[in-house]
C-alpha cells in the first residue's frame, strides 16, 4: 500500500493562504465580530438580482460566447470610456472572467514560461503571489512601507526589474492598506516601465471605492495603452463577490491569448451573472454611489476610532480596508489577532498574509454595520489596555 | 446640511460629535447645521419605528380611500384639515387617481375602525364617500423592511 498519489512539486510547494489558516480559528466561535472580510456587509442591489432572474424565467440558461455577452462588453466599453477615458473594443479587447482572481491566473499563464519574474508588491491581496507561482514564474516582492504611504516608489521598482522580469502586478486602491497612487505617482511608475518595457497588470477592482482624490487607469497615461491590462470586477463596487464576475481589457494580443486559456479552463463566465454585471453598468451608479457613501463615513469613523484606543493608523482613501499599526504593543500580528479573536471576539487578518512586510499590522475590514464596528473598536480598546497592562507589570 | 438629515433619517440617535466624525466636518459646523435644522422644523420629531406587530396585537391599520367635495378657492384643505384632526388620523395624503383623500387609521381592533369611519370620517361635511381596506401584515415601513432579514451570509475571514 503506497499512499495517495504523488502531488505537482509546484502545488506541493504553495504555501496556503494566511488567511485560511485564520479561518479556520474563526469557525465554531459564537458572538465574532468580524472584521476579517473581504467583502461588503450590502446584499447585491435587488434591481441586479432581478435581472438575473428575470433571464433565467426567460430561458438565458446556456453559454455564451467565450469572451462574453456582447451587451455585456458593450456596457464594459462605455464605462471605461465615461470613467476612465479609455477606449477598448468590445470585440476583441475585452474579456469576461470568473472574477478578477481568472483574469490574473490566466494572463500568467498566458505570460510565463518557468523562472520569468513578475513583480509584485506587497502588502497585497492574497492571489497576486500564488498567480505567478502556479504558472510557474517567480514572484519578485517589494515591500511598501507606511512612511511612504504605501506606495510604490519608482526608484524600488526600478531596484527590482532584471532580465527576466515580465510583469509588474500592482493593485490600487489597495487591499490591504487602503492606499491609493495619485496620477503623478503613476506617472513616475509608467516611465520605469517604459523604458525597461515592463508590462503593467493593474487590478482596479477598488477604483469606484476612491474616497479622496481620484483614480487614474493604468491605461490612460500615456504611452501605458499598449502595455497595459487592466482587471476589474462587480465584486466591490457593486456588491456583488459571490457572483463571481470581473472582466480584463488590454491589447488585441493579449486578449486573444487569455481568451485561448479561458476556452479551455471555463469555457465562459455564468451568463445569469453576465446578465447582473450588465444590469449593475446600466442602472448601477445610484446604489453604487448610496454604499460608496456610506463606506466613507464607515471609513472616518472607524479609523479615528483606532487612533483614539491607541492603535495608529494611516488614513486609508480608498477600498474599505484600515491597515492599523499594532507591533508597538509588544505581539507579532498573528498573536496579536489570535488573542484579540480568542479575548475578545473581533476577527482581523494578521498584516503578514498580505506580504512579510505586513508584519506589524493588522487588516480591518470597515465594510462592517456602524453598530457593530462601533462595537468592535470598544472591545478592541480594551485588548489595548489589557496588552499596556502586561507591558507594565512585565516592566516594573 | 443633507447629510446630516440622510443620517439621522437613517438613526435618529447619532450624536453630533459622530456626524461630524462620519463626514470629516468640524463639530461646530455640525451643531450650527442641527440648530438650523430644528429652528426650521426641517426635522420634525424624532421617534422609533416599532414593530407594533411583534409587541402586541391590539393594534390595526387601515387605508382609507375618500372621495371628497373640493371647495371653491381651497379646493380639499378644508375637509383634509378637519379630518387630520382625529388622533385616529395616523396619516393623511392628497392624492392623484380616483380617490382624493388616502386616510391611514389607527385602531385598537376592526371594530374601533369600522365605527370611527361610520361615524367620525364619513359625517365629515365634503366627505362624498369612503372605502376602507385593512392592514394584514406589514412587510416594509418606512423604508425599512420588518420581516426578518437573511441575516449575514459572508464567510468570517474571506480574501
Amino acid at each position: 500500500m503506497s499512499g495517495p498519489p504523488r502531488l505537482s512539486k509546484m502545488v506541493q510547494n504553495l504555501p496556503p493562504s494566511g488567511i485560511r489558516e485564520f479561518f479556520d480559528l474563526v469557525i465554531g466561535m459564537d458572538d465574532v465580530i468580524s472584521l476579517g472580510v473581504g467583502e461588503p456587509d450590502f446584499v447585491t442591489p435587488w434591481h441586479i438580482c432581478d435581472a438575473a432572474i428575470a433571464a433565467m424565467r426567460r430561458g438565458m440558461t446556456s453559454y455564451t460566447s467565450n469572451l462574453g455577452l456582447m451587451e455585456l462588453r458593450e456596457a464594459i466599453a462605455a464605462d471605461m470610456q465615461r470613467r476612465w477615458g479609455v477606449a477598448y473594443r468590445p470585440e476583441t479587447q475585452i474579456i469576461v472572467t470568473v472574477g478578477v482572481s481568472e483574469g490574473l491566473d490566466l494572463v500568467m499563464r498566458a505570460l510565463l514560461d518557468p523562472g520569468d519574474e513578475v513583480i509584485v508588491p506587497e502588502p497585497c491581496f492574497v492571489a497576486y503571489r500564488a498567480a505567478v507561482l502556479m504558472a510557474g514564474g517567480i514572484p519578485v516582492t517589494i515591500a511598501t512601507r507606511e512612511a511612504d504611504e504605501f506606495r510604490l516608489l519608482p526608484d524600488d521598482l526600478e531596484a527590482a526589474i532584471t532580465p527576466r522580469t515580465r510583469a509588474l502586478l500592482i493593485g490600487y486602491p489597495n487591499n490591504p492598506t487602503g492606499a491609493t497612487m495619485s496620477r503623478e505617482d503613476l506617472l513616475a511608475i509608467a516611465k520605469v516601465c517604459s523604458e525597461h518595457d515592463v508590462l503593467v497588470l493593474s487590478d482596479e477592482i477598488y477604483a469606484l471605492l476612491t474616497y479622496e482624490g481620484q483614480h487614474t487607469c493604468f491605461a490612460s497615461l500615456p504611452d501605458m495603452y499598449e502595455r497595459t491590462l487592466v482587471f476589474n470586477g462587480f465584486s466591490k463596487a457593486y456588491a456583488m463577490t459571490g457572483w463571481r464576475l470581473g472582466y480584463a481589457c488590454g491589447p488585441e494580443y493579449l486578449i486573444d491569448a487569455l481568451n485561448r486559456l479561458h476556452a479551455y479552463t471555463v469555457m465562459c463566465a455564468p451568463v445569469s451573472a453576465q446578465v447582473a454585471a450588465t444590469e449593475a453598468l446600466r442602472h448601477g451608479d445610484g446604489d453604487m454611489q448610496r454604499m460608496v457613501a456610506e463606506y466613507d463615513q464607515r471609513r472616518r469613523l472607524f479609523v479615528k476610532g483606532l487612533n483614539d484606543i491607541g492603535l495608529p493608523c494611516f488614513m486609508p482613501r480608498g477600498a474599505f480596508y484600515a491597515f492599523p499599526r499594532v507591533g508597538h504593543l509588544g505581539l507579532t500580528s498573528k498573536e496579536f489577532s489570535r488573542r484579540l479573536l480568542f479575548e475578545q471576539k473581533v476577527a482581523a487578518v494578521p498584516g503578514t498574509a498580505f506580504g512579510a512586510c505586513g508584519e506589524g499590522h493588522l487588516r480591518c475590514t470597515y465594510a462592517t454595520g456602524m453598530q457593530q464596528l462601533k462595537e468592535a473598536l470598544d472591545r478592541m480598546g480594551r485588548f489595548v489596555d489589557t496588552l499596556r497592562q502586561e507591558g507594565a507589570s512585565a516592566a516594573s | 446640511m443633507l447629510d446630516v438629515l440622510r443620517i439621522l433619517e437613517q438613526d435618529g440617535r447619532v450624536p453630533a460629535a459622530e456626524i461630524a466624525t462620519r463626514l470629516g466636518r468640524p463639530l461646530e459646523e455640525i451643531q450650527q447645521a442641527l440648530a438650523e435644522i430644528e429652528a426650521r422644523q426641517l426635522i420634525v420629531s424624532y421617534g422609533a419605528l416599532v414593530n407594533w406587530e411583534k409587541v402586541s396585537d391590539d393594534r390595526v391599520y387601515a387605508f382609507i380611500s375618500v372621495e371628497a367635495e373640493p371647495e371653491h378657492g381651497r379646493g380639499f384643505d378644508t375637509v383634509a384639515d378637519h379630518i387630520s384632526r382625529f388622533p385616529e388620523v395616523h396619516s393623511l395624503y392628497l392624492m392623484s387617481g380616483t380617490a382624493d383623500l388616502q386616510v391611514v387609521v389607527e385602531g385598537n381592533d376592526f371594530r374601533a375602525i369600522a365605527r370611527f369611519v361610520a361615524e367620525k370620517l364619513a359625517p365629515v361635511p365634503g366627505v362624498r364617500s369612503t372605502s376602507t381596506s385593512f392592514v394584514l401584515k406589514t412587510y416594509k415601513a418606512e423604508g425599512r423592511l420588518l420581516a426578518e432579514s437573511g441575516g449575514d451570509h459572508r464567510l468570517a475571514v474571506t480574501p
